[in-house]
C-alpha cells in the first residue's frame, strides 16, 4: 500500500498523545499507569467513560510504552467492534494468543518489557453475553502471561464476573478548559486561526469528546481554510442552529397546528437529522424555566419513543409531527388523552 | 432529452442553487485529494449533480464516459457459497452502485467492492490520482452490519479509494461512519431558487414565461426542484404559450390519494373500508411506496380535518407507519389506519352534531 498522505492523515490520529502522561484530564489512571511503567507490574483493566475521553489513547500508549516498536505486534492483540468477536473468536483467537508463554523479563532497548501480553478488547460493551461469559476463564486460567484491557463506554453492559476480575477506571468527560487547550496546540501546529468565539462554540457541540471536536475542526479546516468562524464549525457538525430548534418550540407553543406543520415541514426540507433535532429539543425543554416538570415530562416521554421509533427506521417527517404535535398539547394543556378513540 | 437531465450542471462552477456547497467543494479537491465525503439532504435537492459534478471537477470530461454493468459477485461467506448480483455503473476513475437493492447481503458487495477497487488502482503517467472514487447511494438503507462492516473497510483501503455516500437522512448512518466522514448537508432549494431555475431554463428553451407562473409551479413542487422541472415541461407539453392561471396538474396517484381521503371522509363504514382496500391495492402494485401513500393520505387530510383532530390523526399517522416498518405487509397498516381514521372521524361526528 502506497504511503498514506499526509494531508489525509486524520487529526485525530496525528495528535493522539503517544505518551500515557500526556494524557489529559484523567490524573488517576495515570497515576497507576505510570507506577505500572516503574515496576512493569499491571492488574486486568477496564477502562469506562464517554466517546472521545483518551480510554482507548491510554491503552495504546501504555502497551506502546512497556514494549517499544519491535515487540509491540508479537505480545499485543487488539480487537476492536468491527472485528468479528462473536464467541468462536472468543475460544480461538484470543485464547490462542493468550496461550502462548512469553520470554521472562528483560529490558530491550529501554522498554520494561514485562513477561506477559496484553489484549486489547476496545467497545467491548458491544460483545454479546456469551462472548463476555467465555471469556471469565479464559482470564483466570492465562493470567500469569495475560493481560486484558477492556474498554467500553457503559460499564453496566459488561457482566459482572468480567468487571470484578478488573481494576476499573472511569474516564471523566473533558473539562472546557482542557479542550481548549488542546484545540489551541493543535490550531498552532496546523496554522490555524480561531477566535474566541469559535472557541467555546466548538467545545459546546463537542460536549466533552474531544475526538469529535478534532474531527469537525479538520473538516472546518478542509472546507472553509484556515480561518475558521463558529458558524462554519456548526454547519461541519450537522448540529441544527438554536435559531430552527427555537422556531420548532415557538410554533408549537402558539397552540397553530397548521404552524407547527409548517416548522416541521420546513425542517425536513432543510434536511436536519431528526435525531439530532430530537436530542436538541430535549435539551431545550429540559433546561427551559417556563415549563412546568409535568409537561416536560410528558414531552420527554414523547420524545423517547420517537427516538425509539426513529432508530426502527420510521419516517422522520410523521415521528417529528407527532412529537411536535405531542409537545403542543403539553404546553398548551391540552387533554393528553385524545377524545374520540374508542 | 428530459429538461431535467439537459440542465443538470456539469460542472461546479455552473451549480445555480447550491452555489456556496459548489465553491466549498472545489476548493476541497484543489489539492487533487479529497476526504470521505457524506452528502445528506431530501430527496431532489440537488445531492446527486453535485457529486457528478465534483467528480468531473476532480478527473476531468473522463468521468462521464460511464457504463452499466451486471456484475456478479461469488462471495464465500464461511460455509457456503453465495451469488450476488448488482447493476453498477462505473467509469474509469469511478463505480456508482446501490447497495441496499441486494437486501440483507448487501454488507458483502460493500466489502468485496472495496476489496476489488484496491485490488487494481489505477495509476497514471505522473503518478497522481492513485485513487478511485465509490459513490455509494441510499446508504441510510444499508443494514447495521453493513455500515459497520464499511466503517473498518473505510480506515483500512483509504489510501486506495475515496467514498461518497448519499442519503436522506443522516439519522439512519451510524455515528461511527458520520464521524468518519466530511458530512455536507444539502437543503432543498427555497422556492425563490426553484423559480430562478424555471426562468434559467424558459430563458435558454426561448419560451415566454408570464409572472406568476414559475411562482406557481415551484409553490406546488414541495421544495424538490426535479419534481418543479418534471411539471413545468409537462405544462409545456400540455399548453404552450402559458397562461397565468394554466392548470398544473398534479400527480395521478396524489389525485387518486385525494379520491380515497374524499370517501373515507363521506361515508365511514366497512363496505367503504372494503372498497377503499381496492384503491390502496391499485396504488400499491403501481409501485408506490407505502410510507408515501400514508404521509399523502396525512397530508389531505390535515388540510381538511378540524384543528382538535389533527392532533390525534398526525399521532395515529406516525404510529401506524412506524408498525409498517416492523411489519411485512403494507396493506394491513395502511387499512389499519383508514379503520382508526374512520373511528375516530365517526365519533368525531356523533359527538359533534349528535
Amino acid at each position: 500500500m502506497a504511503p498514506i498522505l499526509q494531508s489525509s492523515q486524520p487529526w485525530v490520529e496525528k495528535y493522539r498523545p503517544k505518551q500515557v502522561k500526556d494524557v489529559a484530564h484523567q490524573d488517576e489512571v495515570v497515576r497507576v499507569l505510570t507506577n505500572t511503567l516503574e515496576t512493569a507490574n499491571c492488574p486486568h483493566m477496564l477502562f469506562y467513560g464517554p466517546p472521545g475521553t483518551g480510554k482507548t489513547t491510554t491503552a495504546l500508549a501504555i502497551a506502546h510504552q512497556l514494549y517499544g516498536p519491535e515487540l509491540y505486534k508479537s505480545r499485543v492483540l487488539e480487537l476492536n467492534a468491527s472485528d468479528d468477536r462473536g464467541i468462536n473468536v472468543v475460544r480461538t483467537k484470543i485464547k490462542d494468543f493468550a496461550a502462548v508463554a512469553v520470554g521472562s523479563g528483560q529490558r530491550q532497548g529501554g522498554y520494561p518489557c514485562p513477561p506477559y501480553k496484553i489484549i486489547i478488547l476496545d467497545e467491548a460493551d458491544s460483545m454479546t453475553e456469551d462472548a463476555q461469559n467465555a471469556l471469565r476463564r479464559t482470564m483466570e486460567t492465562y493470567s500469569k502471561v495475560t493481560r486484558f484491557f477492556f474498554i467500553c463506554n457503559y460499564i453496566s453492559r459488561i457482566i459482572e464476573p468480567l468487571a470484578s476480575r478488573c481494576a476499573k477506571f472511569r474516564f471523566k468527560p473533558l473539562s472546557e478548559e482542557i479542550m481548549i487547550s488542546r484545540i489551541l496546540h493543535i490550531c498552532k501546529e496546523e496554522g490555524l486561526n480561531l477566535d474566541a468565539e469559535a472557541l467555546s462554540t466548538l467545545s459546546t457541540i463537542s460536549q466533552g469528546d474531544l475526538r469529535r471536536a478534532i474531527t469537525y475542526l479538520q473538516g472546518a479546516a478542509r472546507l472553509f481554510g484556515s480561518s475558521i468562524t463558529s458558524k462554519d464549525l456548526i454547519s461541519v457538525s450537522g448540529v441544527i442552529p438554536q435559531e430552527v430548534v427555537g422556531a420548532l418550540l415557538a410554533a408549537c407553543k402558539s397552540g397553530n397546528f397548521d404552524l407547527a406543520n409548517k416548522e416541521v415541514n420546513n425542517v425536513i426540507a432543510e434536511g436536519y437529522p431528526v435525531s439530532q433535532m430530537l436530542s436538541q429539543l430535549f435539551e431545550v425543554v429540559v433546561e427551559a424555566d417556563d415549563i412546568s416538570d409535568e409537561q416536560k415530562a410528558r414531552i420527554c416521554k414523547r420524545l423517547g419513543a420517537a427516538d425509539k421509533c426513529l432508530v426502527d427506521g420510521a419516517d422522520e417527517y410523521l415521528q417529528l409531527l407527532d412529537v411536535a404535535s405531542n409537545t403542543m398539547r403539553a404546553l398548551c394543556n391540552m387533554p393528553q388523552e385524545f377524545s374520540y378513540e374508542t | 432529452m428530459l429538461w431535467v437531465d439537459k440542465y443538470r450542471p456539469k460542472t461546479l462552477d455552473q451549480v445555480i442553487v447550491h452555489e456556496d456547497a459548489a465553491q466549498n467543494l472545489k476548493k476541497l479537491v484543489s489539492e487533487q485529494d479529497c476526504p470521505h465525503l457524506l452528502f445528506y439532504g431530501p430527496s431532489g435537492s440537488g445531492k446527486k449533480t453535485l457529486v457528478m459534478a465534483l467528480l468531473r471537477q476532480m478527473f476531468g470530461s473522463s468521468s462521464e464516459k460511464v457504463k452499466v454493468e451486471n456484475k456478479t459477485w461469488k462471495i464465500d461467506a464461511g460455509t457456503r457459497n453465495i451469488d450476488i448480483e448488482l447493476t453498477t455503473l462505473s467509469s474509469t476513475h469511478h463505480v456508482e452502485m446501490n447497495p441496499s437493492d441486494v437486501g440483507f447481503q448487501d454488507r458483502y458487495v460493500v466489502q468485496e467492492i472495496i476489496k476489488e477497487m484496491a485490488k487494481n488502482r489505477p495509476i497514471d503517467t505522473k503518478g497522481k490520482k492513485g485513487f478511485k472514487v465509490l459513490v455509494l447511494n441510499e446508504v441510510d438503507k444499508l443494514s447495521r452490519e453493513a455500515q459497520h462492516s464499511l466503517r473498518r473497510t473505510m480506515e483500512k483501503y483509504s489510501a486506495s479509494c475515496r467514498l461518497i455516500l448519499c442519503c436522506n437522512s443522516s439519522s439512519k448512518v451510524t455515528e461511527a461512519i458520520r464521524s468518519r466522514c466530511l458530512n455536507i448537508r444539502i437543503n432543498a432549494p427555497t422556492e425563490d431558487q426553484i423559480v430562478k431555475v424555471l426562468e434559467f431554463i424558459a430563458k435558454k428553451e426561448g419560451l415566454q414565461l408570464p409572472a406568476g407562473f414559475a411562482a406557481r409551479v415551484a409553490e406546488k413542487s414541495n421544495r424538490s426542484l426535479r419534481r418543479a422541472i418534471l411539471s413545468f415541461e409537462t405544462c409545456r407539453v400540455q399548453q404552450y404559450p402559458f397562461t397565468i392561471n394554466q392548470v398544473i396538474s398534479p400527480m395521478d396517484w396524489e389525485e387518486y390519494i385525494s379520491e380515497i381521503v374524499s370517501d373515507i371522509m363521506k361515508e365511514q363504514s366497512p363496505k367503504r373500508l372494503f372498497q377503499v382496500r381496492g384503491k390502496l391495492y391499485e396504488l400499491l402494485i403501481n409501485c408506490i411506496p407505502p410510507e408515501i401513500i400514508l404521509k399523502r393520505l396525512l397530508h389531505e387530510l390535515l388540510r381538511k380535518l378540524d384543528a382538535e383532530l389533527k392532533h390525534e390523526v398526525c399521532h395515529w399517522a406516525a404510529y401506524y407507519e412506524h408498525r409498517m416498518r416492523l411489519g411485512q405487509k403494507a396493506i394491513f397498516h395502511l387499512e389499519a389506519f383508514i379503520a382508526k381514521f374512520m373511528s375516530i372521524y365517526k365519533a368525531f361526528l356523533i359527538a359533534t352534531f349528535g
